[in-house]
């Protein structure tokens, strides 16, 4: 097991963060809500994608780079300081590996090549209700036609490809098909998302059952828990500059005991929680038998932490971290809708009790 | 390279299964089976004192420190081996000793010539017992503000002051000590001297605690003389000393618990009991749940640093936060184990109740001191929000 980046995968690292901070800064996902884009920004995705960022994980063979997870891990933690409005979680994770582990090669070979290139959008429809619970789908198949609901689908509205999950298969599904109404969300964190209705929708069957359908969401699990490292760390160090500049009682507030010591939890929290994170993502790229221990380890932890860096951001920066203008808030909403995501604290805690045997 | 490893891990498979004794190749079952040495140390067993002695004789209960001074002489890679190598045959530690893990560290960085030809080939047999003096009774947190007196009388240094919460200093040879030597000024008036406990003018009285156990003491300086030559580093340049083993006593703190003797799943198991494959209390089993990654991110961490450091990087920092993350940790796993084990666990003594039911009691009070002993959670968080974050009282 390694927590260290290799050379490769810090220049990717190194050159995502240069890129996000002057590119993709929060103002810009603010324009994009203000501009009521709901989350569509072609032309950011198109730059992410000429960077490589697409198809990270994607063999070379199918026109990716094939760096694999630590590498996708570390651009999702650098998209998600700056809370990126971007599928880049949902295509060139979610999507991709869906692919790569159930894919024919004649789905692999006619969509892999347009994820990892930016062209396709694609991503994965789990939940039917308000809760994660992808063994209760109660999707149907019949004659090659899906029937059903999806709830709440990250980047939904914007996707070329939805992989849907029933209980025990997958299918892949074009946004345009027949029998597929789609209704966009206007969400909280201004992301955008979408319910969508299957009614004798064509599918084309994808391989693997229930175990393939668990290996693809914990990939999905660990990368999003990248993604929320990231943010948490970044509102974490906004807070703590915070702290060092803001005077009352003719002193800077970071100099009271009451506020140091919860920003010092909050640090070990973090620094906790990063090193799950870390070896999650490193557990994938070694194949580890236990990624689904992992998987729950990383979300849970970081559903945790995000919730925990996200209150405190506002609570510490008082007033002014109640207000629309400051990114306190911009932070908080994002944080919510990655907690939900893909099963939040409570689901992994008692998804590890079982994986554990208790 | 690799080769030498392997070749190393060949020589120490093989002398590990000719020394090792059968009877110290499974987990330590209680407090008994610490074996901390000392001059008039009482071994569990024969077995005990013979894995000692030939750990000792090897430098293997220090790995790391030079042969010149007794210690194993291994690099980092190869006490790895060496770790793993113990681990797979589930070596008991052959020495638990604040003299390997605090006070030799400092000595090799800070201790004259002499010195560490003296002292450290004892520590690593386990010859001598050590004990820590700091804390005093007006000088706990704020550590710095101690008072014990020690004056320059020309051929020797004369000692007066009381020291408390020395860990079984009633059990130990010599102390290494915090005394104050320019009562003008308060870092800067502390030196670090070692103190022979045989020296008359010494006593020490054990401090009963709410676990009924009696780790600590108080120790009492009266006109106690030492040799001059038992100063280590300069005079008024101790808290350096001090600061710095104290970095090493958190650290080791932190991995405090991690030995615990039965595992809070078990307990539940039995006592609260399975249904469909899952703890009968839902709500007992999330917790416990949050508890086992809290642990397992710990582990991680710990991992995550040594490689950080093993890489070069600047790990101290990480002391602090592991000492609290450490205390924190076991401090939650007790209180879960006396929770599941319900009236089990609130037994005192006698017949009604197992081995195993008294230890998880026990221990429970005992893991109380965890966020108070070696720098309290408080004065820790403190660390970290100051040197860490950079977070000042006064800007």
């Amino acid at each position: 097991m390694t927590f260290t980046l290799n050379d490769e995968q810090r220049m990717l690292k190194d050159a995502a963060r240069d890129f996000f901070r002057e590119q993709a800064p929060v103002t810009r996902l603010r324009k994009q809500r203000d501009e009521k884009k709901n989350g569509r920004d072609p032309e950011l995705w198109t730059e992410m994608a000429a960077l490589g960022f697409a198809g990270v994980i994607v063999p070379e063979e199918y026109g990716g780079a094939g760096l694999g997870y630590v590498a996708l891990g570390a651009v999702l933690e650098e998209s998600g300081r700056t809370l990126v409005a971007s599928p880049l979680h949902s295509s060139a994770l979610a999507g991709a590996s869906a692919l790569l582990l159930a894919g024919t090669d004649a789905q692999k070979r006619e969509w892999l090549p347009k994820i990892a290139s930016g062209e396709a959008i694609a991503t994965l429809a789990v939940d039917e209700g308000a809760h994660h619970a992808p063994a209760r789908s109660k999707l149907k198949i019949e004659g090659g036609k899906l029937t059903g609901e999806k709830r709440y689908v990250a980047d939904g509205h914007i996707a070329d490809l939805i992989i849907v999950a029933g209980a025990d298969a997958l299918y892949l599904v074009k946004a345009d098909a027949a029998g597929l109404a789609r209704r966009e969300l206007v969400t909280a964190d201004s992301r955008g998302a979408a319910d969508l209705k299957f009614e004798a929708t064509p599918a084309e069957r994808m391989n693997g059952g229930a175990d393939v359908i668990d290996a693809i969401l914990d990939r999905a699990r660990i990368g999003l828990a990248a993604e929320m490292v990231g943010a948490a760390s970044e509102a974490f160090e906004i807070t703590s500059e915070y702290l060092k500049t803001r005077r009352q009682f003719g002193q800077v507030i970071g100099g009271f005991q009451a506020l140091q010591h919860r920003a010092a939890k909050l640090f070990t929290d973090l620094e906790l929680t990063r090193s799950c994170v870390l070896a999650a993502l490193d557990a994938l790229d070694r194949g580890d038998k236990r990624i689904a221990e992992y998987a729950s380890l990383a979300k849970a932890r970081a559903s945790e932490t995000a919730h925990l860096a996200s209150n405190e951001m506002v609570q510490l920066h008082g007033g002014i971290g109640m207000t629309d203008a400051h990114d306190a808030g911009l932070y908080l909403k994002r944080a919510r809708a990655t907690e939900a995501l893909y099963g939040g604290a409570s689901f992994h805690r008692d998804r590890y009790a079982t994986l554990v045997g208790f | 390279m690799t080769q030498d490893l392997e070749a190393f891990r060949a020589e120490t498979r093989a002398w590990l299964e000719t020394n090792c004794p059968q009877s110290m190749r499974q987990p330590i079952a209680g407090d008994e089976d610490y074996v901390w040495g000392g001059r008039a140390y009482k071994f569990p067993s024969e077995d005990a004192k013979l894995w000692l002695e030939r750990m000792g004789a090897k430098g293997w209960t220090a790995p790391t420190w030079s042969a010149e001074y007794g210690g194993g002489g291994l690099s980092g890679a190869e006490n790895a081996v060496l770790q793993q190598e113990l681990k797979r045959i589930n070596a008991r530690p052959a020495l638990f000793s604040f003299g390997v893990w605090m006070l030799g560290p400092v000595l090799l960085e800070y201790a004259s010539e002499e010195q560490k030809r003296e002292h450290l080939p004892k520590i690593v047999r386990g010859e001598i017992r050590w004990c820590q003096g700091y804390s005093e009774p007006g000088a706990g947190s704020d550590l710095a503000g101690l008072q014990t007196k020690c004056e320059d009388k020309g051929d020797h240094w004369l000692i007066n002051g009381q020291k408390v919460w020395t860990s079984y200093a009633n059990y130990a040879d010599w102390c290494f000590c915090l005394v104050r030597t320019d009562t003008n000024v308060k870092h800067e008036g502390i030196s670090f001297v070692l103190i022979d406990m045989t020296t008359p003018g010494v006593e020490t009285r054990p401090i009963k605690l709410i676990s009924g156990s009696s780790p600590f003491c108080e120790t009492f300086f009266t006109d106690v003389k030492v040799p001059k030559g038992n100063m280590v580093g300069r005079l008024n340049g101790g808290w350096e000393i001090a600061k710095r083993l104290l970095q090493y006593e958190r650290t080791n703190i932190s991995g405090f618990g991690s030995g615990a003797r039965v595992d809070v799943v078990d307990i539940a198991k039995q006592h609260v009991g399975l249904e469909d494959g899952a703890l009968a209390d839902r709500d007992l089993r999330a917790r416990i749940a949050g508890h086992k990654m809290f642990e397992r991110a710990c582990a991680l961490t710990v991992q995550r640093a040594q490689e950080e450091a093993k890489a070069g990087g600047n790990v101290s920092h990480m002391a602090s936060m592991f000492k609290v993350a450490g205390a924190t940790l076991n401090q939650e796993r007790c209180e879960l184990m006396v929770e599941a084990a319900g009236n089990r666990a609130l037994g005192w003594a006698g017949e009604g109740f197992t081995p195993d039911d008294l230890a998880v009691t026990r221990g429970w009070l005992r893991s109380k001191g965890n966020s108070i002993e070696g720098g309290t959670t408080e004065i820790n968080l403190n660390v970290v929000a100051k040197r860490v974050l950079g977070l000042r009282d006064t800007q």
